[in-house]
């Protein structure tokens, strides 16, 4: 049976949409699932670096698509996990060089040898947005509690039901608990009542991100890592699993008035 | 201190601005309608029904409204009935200067 294809998209730039590309791809690796990460992004290539396989990039998804070589010899295996592959976008070409077609080839190739095909989207709702979701069977969509980002998601969530395109659920990142409890950040439950969309994970803005972005070691594989937890747990949803949301919401009015955490 | 907080909260909280904003963009976004573009609509909605009907043009409120990713525009015009015309008349009587 072919592997479920998953495109991770957001309108907005900057969100982390690679970042939660690379996590989930490590989560459901750790699940023990056959997993491909197939970075879309062509000409801004980064996948590679979050997952810490940019050495070992012999082919691209161009290079494939071309005929140059054999889809089995565009996957850089990763070094944890060896059933986690990852397919990198072309560093040197635009993403005119891909067409809906191509994409749709190259994710169904993958979900052949794959439970799970994670698809990371460029940003922008142009024609590189458009051949990241053609194939999915699923968009999560990641915002930020931003106006700016939550705007920007809304219109990814419009675009996909206008066009009848998969359904999509939420991946709400970068959340600070403390501003929300300080009234100065767009609490959860808002973003979720506004843009009317199934939520699959929160993930707490954790200063592990960063440096795991440095290190080529995504926080999914750090046990302390707060983060890393979210992105385990949106895995463990992927593969079906019932994982209750973290007591992540507002605090009650009582909780309030005493200040208790 | 926290009880403070808790009655200086709402309104000024940059959580209850950043959602009034978020709100209102979604709503014109989803509609494709902007905030400026609904007053024209809305003088035009006036003209028009003013044609065969006896409006309130003072009362009339165009808006549109969200629920659950579907939009309304939802225009509120007030017809000048006879008896409305009589209460009208007498609150101009009680407020004068407006004509």
């Amino acid at each position: 049976m072919a592997g479920k294809i998953i495109t991770i998209s957001s309108g907005k730039g900057g969100v982390g949409k690679t970042t939660a590309t690379a996590n989930l791809g490590l989560s459901l690796a750790i699940l023990g699932k056959r997993v491909t990460c197939i970075d879309a992004d062509i000409g801004l290539r980064n996948l590679d670096v979050m997952l810490g396989l940019e050495n070992r990039i012999v082919y691209d998804i161009i290079n494939f698509i071309e005929g140059r070589c054999r889809f089995r010899q565009a996957l850089v295996r990763d070094k944890r996990f060896p059933e986690l592959y990852m397919m990198a976008a072309a560093q040197t070409r635009d993403k005119n060089s891909i067409t809906v077609e191509d994409m749709t080839k190259v994710a169904r190739e993958a979900a052949e040898i794959s439970d799970f095909v994670l698809i990371d989207s460029p940003a922008g709702i142009e024609h590189g947005f458009r051949y990241a979701v053609a194939p999915a069977d699923l968009v999560l969509i990641v915002t930020n509690p931003e106006v700016t980002a939550v705007r920007d998601a809304d219109r990814v969530i419009g675009l996909l039901e206008a066009e009848e395109l998969a359904p999509a659920q939420l991946i709400l990142n970068r959340y600070k608990p403390e501003l929300v409890r300080r009234n100065e950040m767009l609490d959860p439950d808002t973003v979720i009542d506004l843009l009317a969309i199934d939520l699959i994970g929160i993930v707490p803005e954790d200063d592990k991100v960063f440096g795991a972005g440095n290190q080529g070691r995504p926080v999914a594989l750090d046990e302390h890592s707060r983060a890393g937890k979210a992105f385990r747990n949106i895995g463990r949803r992927l593969t079906g699993e019932d994982v209750p949301f973290e007591a992540l919401r507002k605090q009650t009015f009582i909780q309030r008035l005493f200040g208790s955490r | 201190m926290k009880l403070l907080d808790l009655f200086r909260r709402k309104k000024k909280s940059g959580q209850y601005i950043a959602a009034q904003r978020l709100r209102l963009v979604l709503t014109h976004d989803r509609a494709n309608i902007s905030p400026g573009m609904l007053e024209v609509l809305k003088d035009e909605i006036i003209a028009v029904i003013s044609k065969h009907l006896d409006i309130d043009t003072e009362n009339v409120v165009v808006n549109l409204t969200e629920d659950n990713r579907r939009t309304r525009l939802v225009a509120d015009i007030p017809i000048l009935t006879n008896r409305a015309r009589k209460a009208e008349v007498r609150s101009k009587k009680g407020a004068p200067g407006k004509t």
